[in-house]
């Protein structure tokens, strides 16, 4: 077992009490109360190993790997670099696994699309609710089933696995010098591990950190973690802008998860030069110590953390995707087909948002399906595949592949799948994370402060990339 | 799952009065990564993941466990290595055991590292007579090697102990017939605390009387008087000359701690229906 303590600070939370009494009141009664707490501690202490020594016999054989496994998994050399594989063999499994049951899903969908609309013709049903049924609200739901279930299915899974296994606690003991560094509490790496899964759990996992000043630093920099509902995207469009050009030559798959292994340290990066701007501005401190228990690796319960976090997962997906994919998607049909001076209300609305998206390496749609996506991260490209289809590029999507399709025809380069990836990694928090943000603070400063931070940071980081990028093409091509 | 803070530990959140129709409140509590929150999962048949990572249960889980047709609310603290009150969790697990007086107190303790464990079943001795030692993870600790004689441990430290392993839920039903014989007084436990030395004693008695008076009924004045000498700050501020009436104690609690009190009278909807 590892013990790493530091001493225990004054604290400015639990016992912020009256302030007005202090342990010094019983000095006069003639007892120094340090020794009195020594003694008492240390009775209990003496009495603790008397029991154990009677209880407690050792027979010798028997073996424990965990001090060998600890200092493999938590050493300067070794340490960071098996961090870095394991994200990166989670994702490339992710990326590999999701590829064949992403394509049999939207065949399947899609093919009952077309029964669907075959079946109201037959009825006679009008064009309008054919429309916002069919061509809106279940092709929504089909987009985000088939595009972002498979990923979630089995990226969630072998997140839990490792966490049953007790390796997140030494990832926070390997970021904890960093976080120091930034300013912040080194809990904050258990708190970004949990925002891998999902931001507001994420934040609602901020409370571990007792200083409410490094709270408030991992609470507004949580966003800066791939969620669940952005894993899909990013290995999507890793898959189809990377993966496709480095078949042959890295294999398929590995490529794409490089990428989205980059995106993500990039989203790590982040969060350290957030945290350490936010310590040296807004929440100013000194980063406070705490004892962090290396737990002892535990065999996971491998079946029931498949079938629980698949059937969950499954289950919780699904019903996001019909509270939110299916009013969105019929939201997005309706938007797309009323027309008001010739073009639809969506044309207007992206023409409208065309100068910002292109500051932003990104376009006027793109910037659309973000705001519309804001309930939850998982629909944004579903919602900016059917604004991109809706406008009369007819093309039969019906793999990743053709994904790519539907993108490129509609003037993506590489340049703007990067920007889209970067914005999605940056930009504002989900609905369910900002209502998340407000539970735990209730200060309406704070909570609107965790929207504009991240959405800042994006506009920077974006027309950056997006600038340079254009410049070296144009250097090039000149 | 509800997560609730310790304001609303079933109808039995202020005294330890068995019986009376009152849904019987057990508090699990132990150090950080003993399988605590596995086991509340065993026993309240919730299948809330539990995480391998200390600091999972931040504030206080509440469930119902069904034991031979009986009912037992369940308390699930956040993991601690003390009740000395030095950090959030130790504050909320502490004043839970304290204020909120659980019919029962399951320690959960690793019996791959029993000693550093034991420290916390000591500390909940001090606070109440109704405690059992849950000795999880036994098969970890054959497999590393070390055999934890379960009879031993209960003579030597004057309460009952089980072993079991909780993720599967191997001795959980002894555990609850232990729980059970607990509520009912079947089973009386005599309680061999630490000695403390004599002047530890003499300022723990003063601070006791000292506090005495500014307690509500059923306050573990004890274990408050430790904190106290240790210098935890919101036992102290029950010291301060300020605080003379009854009234004042109850607002200069910590919130973590005031709702049992200011419900005393309006006792929750969930309580009542038993009563």
């Amino acid at each position: 077992m590892t013990d790493r303590t530091g001493p225990t600070p004054p604290r400015d939370g639990a016992n912020a009490g009256c302030g007005t009494s202090d342990p010094a009141a019983f000095e006069p009664a003639g007892v120094a109360t340090a020794s009195v707490t020594d003694q008492l501690v240390g009775s209990l202490y003496r009495r603790a190993e008397e029991v154990a020594r009677a209880a407690v016999t050792r027979h010798g054989r028997g073996w424990d790997p965990t001090p060998v496994i600890d200092t493999l998994l938590t050493s300067r050399v070794t340490g960071l670099p098996i961090m870095l594989l394991a994200l990166a063999a989670v994702l490339w499994v992710t990326v590999v696994g999701a590829n064949y049951p992403s394509q049999v899903l939207t065949h399947l969908l899609f093919g009952l699309e077309e029964k669907l609309t075959l079946l109201f013709g037959a009825l006679g049903a009008p064009a309008w609710l054919h429309g916002v049924l069919v061509l809106g609200m279940y092709r929504g739901l089909a987009w985000v089933v088939s595009v972002m279930l498979p990923p979630m299915a089995i990226f969630f899974p072998c997140f839990t696995l490792l966490e049953d296994l007790g390796y997140l606690p030494r990832v926070a003991f390997n970021l904890d010098a960093v976080f120091k560094r930034s300013g912040a509490c080194g809990k904050q790496a258990l708190t970004m591990s949990m925002g891998f899964g999902c931001n507001a759990a994420g934040v609602i996992a901020c409370r571990i950190i007792d200083s409410p000043r490094e709270r408030m630093i991992a609470l507004l920099t949580n966003n800066f973690t791939v969620c669940n509902g952005r894993f899909p995207t990013l290995i999507a469009l890793s898959t189809v802008f990377v993966g496709e050009g480095t078949k042959q030559v890295l294999g398929p798959g590995l490529a794409a998860s490089l990428a989205v292994v980059g995106i993500v340290l990039t989203g790590v990066a982040v969060t350290f030069a957030v945290s350490w701007l936010l310590s040296r501005t807004l929440l100013r401190g000194v980063p406070s110590f705490f004892a962090l228990e290396l737990p002892p690796f535990r065999r996971p319960r491998v079946g029931q953390v498949l079938v629980r976090s698949l059937l969950d997962r499954t289950v919780f997906v699904l019903t996001r995707a019909v509270l939110v994919a299916a009013p969105a998607g019929a939201l997005v049909w309706v938007l797309a087909n009323t027309s008001v001076g010739g073009h639809s209300v969506l044309a207007h609305l992206a023409s409208f948002l065309e100068p910002a998206g292109r500051l932003l390496g990104l376009d006027g749609f793109i910037l659309t399906a973000f705001i519309l996506g804001l309930p939850a991260n998982e629909i944004v490209l579903p919602i900016l595949l059917m604004s991109y289809l809706s406008g009369g590029t007819m093309v039969e999507a019906e793999s990743l592949q053709t994904l790519g399709g539907v993108l490129v025809a509609n003037g993506w380069t590489q340049l703007r799948a990067l920007c889209f990836m970067l914005f999605s990694l940056l930009h504002w928090p989900c609905a369910t994370t900002i209502l998340t943000v407000w539970n735990e603070t209730r200060d309406r400063r704070w909570t609107l402060a965790a929207v504009l931070l991240p959405t800042a940071v994006a506009v920077v980081v974006c027309s950056a990339v997006a600038h340079t990028g254009r410049l070296l093409a144009a250097l090039a091509a000149g | 799952m509800k997560q609730v803070g310790p304001e609303r530990p079933g109808c039995g959140g202020l005294s330890a009065r068995p019986g009376a129709g009152c849904r019987p409140v057990v508090a699990l509590a132990g150090n950080p990564n003993t399988g605590k929150s596995t086991l509340f999962n065993v026993l309240t048949g919730l299948n809330q993941h539990t995480g391998n990572w200390p600091g999972k249960t931040v504030l206080v889980a509440q469930g119902v466990a069904r034991h031979r047709g009986r009912p037992y609310t369940i308390i699930d603290l956040p993991g601690t290595y003390s009740l000395l009150a030095g950090s959030l969790e130790e504050q909320v697990a502490s004043d839970f055991l304290c204020f909120g007086r659980p019919h029962v107190t399951v320690v959960v303790v690793d019996a791959t590292c029993l000693e550093r464990n034991l420290n916390l079943a000591l500390q909940v001795m001090e606070v109440t007579d109704k405690v059992v030692v849950c000795v999880n993870l036994i098969d970890e600790a054959e497999r590393r090697g070390y055999a934890v004689d379960v009879r031993t441990l209960a003579d030597e430290l004057g309460v009952p102990a089980v072993a079991t392993v909780a993720r599967e839920g191997r001795g959980v039903a002894e555990l609850l017939d232990v729980v059970e014989g607990l509520v009912d007084g079947t089973i009386v436990t005599r309680p061999r605390r630490a000695a403390y030395a004599p002047e530890v004693e003499r300022a723990l008695r003063r601070v006791e009387s000292r506090l005495a008076g500014r307690l509500p009924p059923g306050a573990a004045v004890r274990w408050l008087a430790a904190r106290a000498l240790c210098g935890d700050q919101s036992v102290l501020c029950l010291l301060a000359p300020s605080s003379g009436s009854d009234e004042t104690v109850v607002v200069s609690l910590p919130t973590s701690v005031r709702g049992p009190f200011t419900q005393a009278e309006n006792v929750p909807a969930e309580g009542r229906v038993s009563s």
